[in-house]
């Protein structure tokens, strides 16, 4: 009983997998489509799940017949695992770059401009003109 | 130091730029490629564009360069197309009618379920060679935009006559299929 109930949970669902393939004629997932590809395909699918296949048995007869451009997500092994881990690799090194921009500004701000010492007082033709504008301002 | 990061910084921004430039230099170069049937529409000389495909109607494959020295009708269908089941009828007749001349008429099921191009094949008594192109792997490159389409080539390979969109219909396009096979054939027309 328990190993039937199991069993009918863990049996694909066509709704999933009209979401997970994509019609080859329109390029977009089955469950969005009404081209007549897809309507076949919707039709085969729930035929192979009446006769008890297994999620990746029609997902495997599926890319047999069209090729992998018919699962939505590209497959996490051979030369489509590019399509994972390129992405990752130009966040990783984006985030990289970033940071070493943003160091290097850091850096820049924080330390002395070459030999120039900052002046420890204002030039004194300054100082005399900023103290007469604050005597007239307080007059 | 400080001035090594940003050299650095700029190296890195610089190399993006032009990667993303190189990329947008290649797709307008390669990326908006026509397909045959455009090229053919500008009055260009085109090469029918090759391709190696397996065949439905018996075991092995078949390709374009088998085909040298036959004038060739190539159609593009599929099982679930409507306008390719009115159609069917009339391609075989055209085989059989001009097959003693050195035509072909060549089926290519693009998009399909095998069963049930063949179970196609089977309901409308189809003799001609058909090959299967499941990924639709040819439409790119012989411009195909729906289905069913209709190209000729004669005997050297080349593209003739029109592309016909659509089922070779009696009234609607059955000149421009005529003289398609007539070309094809090295008929004068």
């Amino acid at each position: 009983m328990l190993a039937s109930a199991a069993t009918a949970a863990a049996a694909p669902n066509p709704a999933d997998l009209e979401a997970e393939l994509v019609c080859p004629t329109c390029d977009t997932t089955l469950d969005q489509s009404n081209a007549p590809v897809a309507q076949r395909m919707k039709q085969i699918i729930r035929q192979h799940l009446a006769a008890g296949w297994t999620e990746a048995e029609i997902k495997a007869d599926l890319v047999d017949q069209f090729g992998s451009g018919v699962l939505a997500e590209p497959p996490k092994s051979g030369f489509d695992l590019l399509a994972w881990l390129l992405p990752l690799g130009l966040l990783v090194a984006g985030a990289f770059g970033v940071g070493i921009v943003a160091w290097g500004w850091s850096r820049r701000r924080d330390a002395p401009d070459g030999d120039e010492e900052p002046p420890d007082r204002l030039d004194p033709e300054l100082e005399r003109r900023v103290d007469a504008e604050l005597e007239r301002y307080d007059a | 130091m400080t001035g090594t990061v940003q050299r650095v910084g700029q190296a890195i921004a610089l190399i993006g730029v032009a990667a993303l430039l190189g990329l947008l230099i290649w797709k307008v170069a390669f990326g908006n490629e026509d397909g045959a049937a455009d090229d053919l529409a500008r009055g260009e000389v085109v090469t029918a564009p090759a391709f190696d495909l397996d065949r439905l109607d018996r075991d092995g494959t078949l390709s374009m360069a088998e085909l040298r020295g036959k004038a060739v009708v190539v159609n593009f269908w599929a099982s679930w197309c409507i306008p390719c089941r009115d159609e069917a009828p009339v391609l075989q007749q055209t085989y059989e009618r001009y097959r003693d001349q050195g035509l072909v008429v060549l089926g290519v099921d693009v998009n399909d379920f095998r069963r049930d191009a063949r179970s196609f094949m089977r309901k409308f008594g189809l003799t001609y060679p058909v090959v299967y192109d499941g990924k639709g792997s040819t439409v790119g490159k012989w411009g195909v935009r729906g289905f069913p389409e209709t190209f000729f080539v004669d005997r050297s390979g080349k593209l003739v006559g029109e592309r016909i969109s659509g089922a070779v219909d009696i009234e609607r396009n059955r000149d421009t299929f005529e003289r398609g096979v007539a070309l094809a054939l090295g008929s004068k027309q």
